[in-house]
């Protein structure tokens, strides 16, 4: 009589009685507005009732002042019939609504399949220690293949083999060149900017502000031009190269190349490289001069230092084997990004998760491969004396 | 038809495909003649997809091979793998047309890749083979463009690129309105005819089996081998195996005693 009553918004709160029935089963009379939402009664009184009690032999229903009900009913009454089955007590259904009990046979009809449900598995601390390692192995093997693919890619590419598009290597570097000047020029600015201030707070102490232009044109060109340059086209491209290789994989795009016998490394991985290739170097050169300027403005503007000072200073201080070592970092910071953002876009599995997950890693590894990179690069220069 | 409709194109011998350790399924015989359109059908998740994926080479089976023209596949060189790959047309569930390229490019560029035709020739033939899967008007547009159904068209527009002597097409109507659906199989029935090639085809649209299929194979999840095979409409009428004629007739009639009914087609 109270289910028809849905227009009415309050609520009559969900009770729960249970006691023995005259025929010494266990009855539950149901009562209330039993909707799902927090506070609705448990399990519990029941358990207890049916340990204070035994000797029960069935479980029966009273729902004469049942109001309005849903799942939060549903589950409740599926927990009776758990409960029942375990403890091999008759469950009444036909003393519920018969809606109720339509829904309860619904939800009985397939039996579970055990082999479906997911057994939560904690494997012991060994193993996880093994499948770790064999997993750690398997990735090394994977960017060890696909390095080499890239190799003979590029191989191929140079004897003229490869099955290699130069309008999309061009439409490549546009987004990766051009378009990406903008930010380049703003950080690498505020990095000349920078170091030209940590310089000047300490030179001008002994006198020797001058020698900002030094700080500023060495550091700038060997170290801090590629690598901010490098940072910046791994966040901004080589993120991109995972994100759109990634989709593909997802589209079944990179299948669709391997079916007509397209190399997905020629056709799709080997325009990005050689796109950063060329690329790189030109951005750090650019970089190289913006931060140049950032300094050189500092340099003019608060220390006193006349701009043909700063100039000539920093041509002497900056030998060409500095500038070409710069140059060529950047070039090999741009296989780096092209190699880690199409490795984790190739790799992708095929749902949207795991884009994200092939984007971040792409930034991860790409940064990390650059500045341990240029560690070893610090490391043999200063043992060759460059 | 002739004699050489008679000609044996594919045969599947004794493949086992797995995912690792895991065996999805073991034990696949089966024999394609020429011209003939093949269905690979089975509820979800039995391995339709995956059997079409060793059958154009995305993905290596554990164990048996396939053989072309009496060629075993997997067993031959990289280089012979490749060469076979050109006579095949496949066509993905989604259409996997490139996004970033338009329809046109997207049939050009196999054709770029290996014909010597003159660009002017490629984009003529892109335009025929878009125009024969009904969307002629549409060649610069991006898949993003159009609808699921067109991508799908346009999908087996790139897939015959190349006039395949096989084409594969995975799941040709899932996803798509009855309508569409049944023009997409007149589609395939015509293609067939006129360009004589030889279609494997995966689904579970029943309406389509009996629709196109000559030939076919039923795979089963629960025994993870092929439970029958033969032409689909043969087969609703005399299979035994309860199991298929509950998957043939949507489990609407399993009588005890096999009872042939009137033809779908």
């Amino acid at each position: 009589m109270f289910q028809s009553s849905p227009m009415t918004n309050q609520q009559t709160d969900a009770r729960l009685t249970v006691r023995r029935s005259p025929s010494g089963s266990l009855l539950l009379e149901i009562a209330g507005d039993w909707l799902a939402r927090a506070g609705l009664p448990g399990i519990g009184p029941v358990e207890q009732e049916l340990a204070a009690s035994s000797g029960a032999k069935a479980l029966e229903f009273d729902t004469a002042a049942l109001g309005r009900w849903n799942s939060g009913l549903m589950t409740f009454i599926l927990k009776c019939y758990a409960l029942c089955q375990a403890n091999k007590l008759e469950f009444r259904a036909e003393t519920l609504p018969a809606e109720v009990a339509k829904l309860i046979q619904l939800s009985q009809v397939v039996a579970e399949n055990k082999d479906a449900a997911r057994a939560v598995t904690h494997a012991p601390f060994l193993q996880r220690v093994g499948e770790s390692a064999l997993g750690a192995w398997a990735g090394a093997q994977g960017m060890l293949t696909f390095i080499g693919e890239n190799v003979l890619a590029f191989l191929d590419l140079l004897r003229g083999r490869a099955q290699f598009r130069w309008s999309d290597t061009f439409l490549v570097m546009q987004e990766c060149g051009p378009q990406a000047l903008g930010i380049v020029a703003l950080i690498n600015f505020l990095v000349g900017v920078i170091l030209a201030f940590v310089g000047a707070t300490e030179l001008t102490q002994f006198g020797a502000s001058i020698y900002v232009a030094d700080l500023v044109g060495i550091a700038t060109v060997r170290e801090m031009g590629c690598i901010m340059t490098g940072i910046i086209i791994c966040g901004r491209t080589g993120a991109a190269f995972a994100a759109q290789l990634g989709t593909m994989k997802v589209n079944q795009e990179i299948e669709a190349f391997q079916t007509f016998g397209i190399s997905p490394v020629e056709f799709l991985v080997l325009p990005r490289m050689v796109a950063l290739i060329a690329m790189m170097p030109l951005l750090c050169l650019f970089a190289d001069l913006i931060s140049i300027a950032g300094g050189f403005l500092i340099s003019t503007l608060m220390l006193n230092i006349t701009p043909a000072l700063y100039l000539n200073r920093t041509i002497a201080a900056i030998t060409l084997g500095s500038f070409l070592l710069g140059i060529f970092k950047g070039a090999y910071f741009g296989v780096l990004i092209a190699l880690t953002g199409c490795l984790r876009g190739i790799q992708c599995g095929s749902n949207a998760a795991a884009v994200g997950q092939a984007t971040t890693s792409a930034v991860v590894t790409g940064i990390t491969a650059i500045i341990a990179s240029d560690g070893v690069f610090a490391v043999l220069c200063n043992a060759l004396n460059l | 038809m002739d004699a050489s409709a008679k000609e044996t194109k594919i045969e599947i011998r004794d493949l086992t495909m797995a995912y690792g350790s895991f065996v999805v399924m073991r034990d696949i015989n089966a024999t394609i003649k020429r011209g003939e359109i093949f269905i690979i059908m089975g509820g979800s998740g039995c391995g339709k997809s995956t059997l079409l994926r060793l059958m154009v080479g995305l993905k290596e089976p554990a164990q048996g091979d396939i053989f072309y023209d009496g060629v075993p596949f997997w067993k031959s060189n990289d280089d012979e793998r490749q060469k076979r790959l050109r006579s095949f047309g496949v066509a993905f569930q989604g259409g996997a047309l490139w996004s970033s390229m338009t329809l046109a490019e997207n049939v050009s560029l196999p054709l770029g890749e290996y014909s010597d035709l003159s660009p002017a020739e490629i984009t003529d033939i892109a335009h025929l083979k878009l125009a024969l899967v009904g969307l002629k008007g549409f060649e610069d547009y991006y898949p993003s463009e159009i609808s699921g159904g067109m991508c799908k068209r346009a999908g087996l527009a790139r897939a015959l690129a190349l006039d395949p002597e096989i084409l594969f097409f995975d799941e040709p109507s899932a996803g798509l309105d009855p309508i569409s659906s049944r023009n997409l199989d007149q589609l395939i029935l015509q293609l067939r005819d006129s360009l004589g090639a030889t279609f494997v085809v995966v689904t579970h649209e029943l309406q389509s089996i009996f629709a196109i299929g000559d030939n076919s194979v039923f795979l089963d999840t629960n025994t993870r081998t092929m439970r029958a095979e033969g032409n689909p409409r043969a087969l609703l009428q005399h299979s035994t195996d309860p199991y298929v004629r509950e998957f043939l007739t949507r489990g609407e009639s399993v009588p005890p005693q096999p009872v042939p009914e009137a033809s779908t087609a």
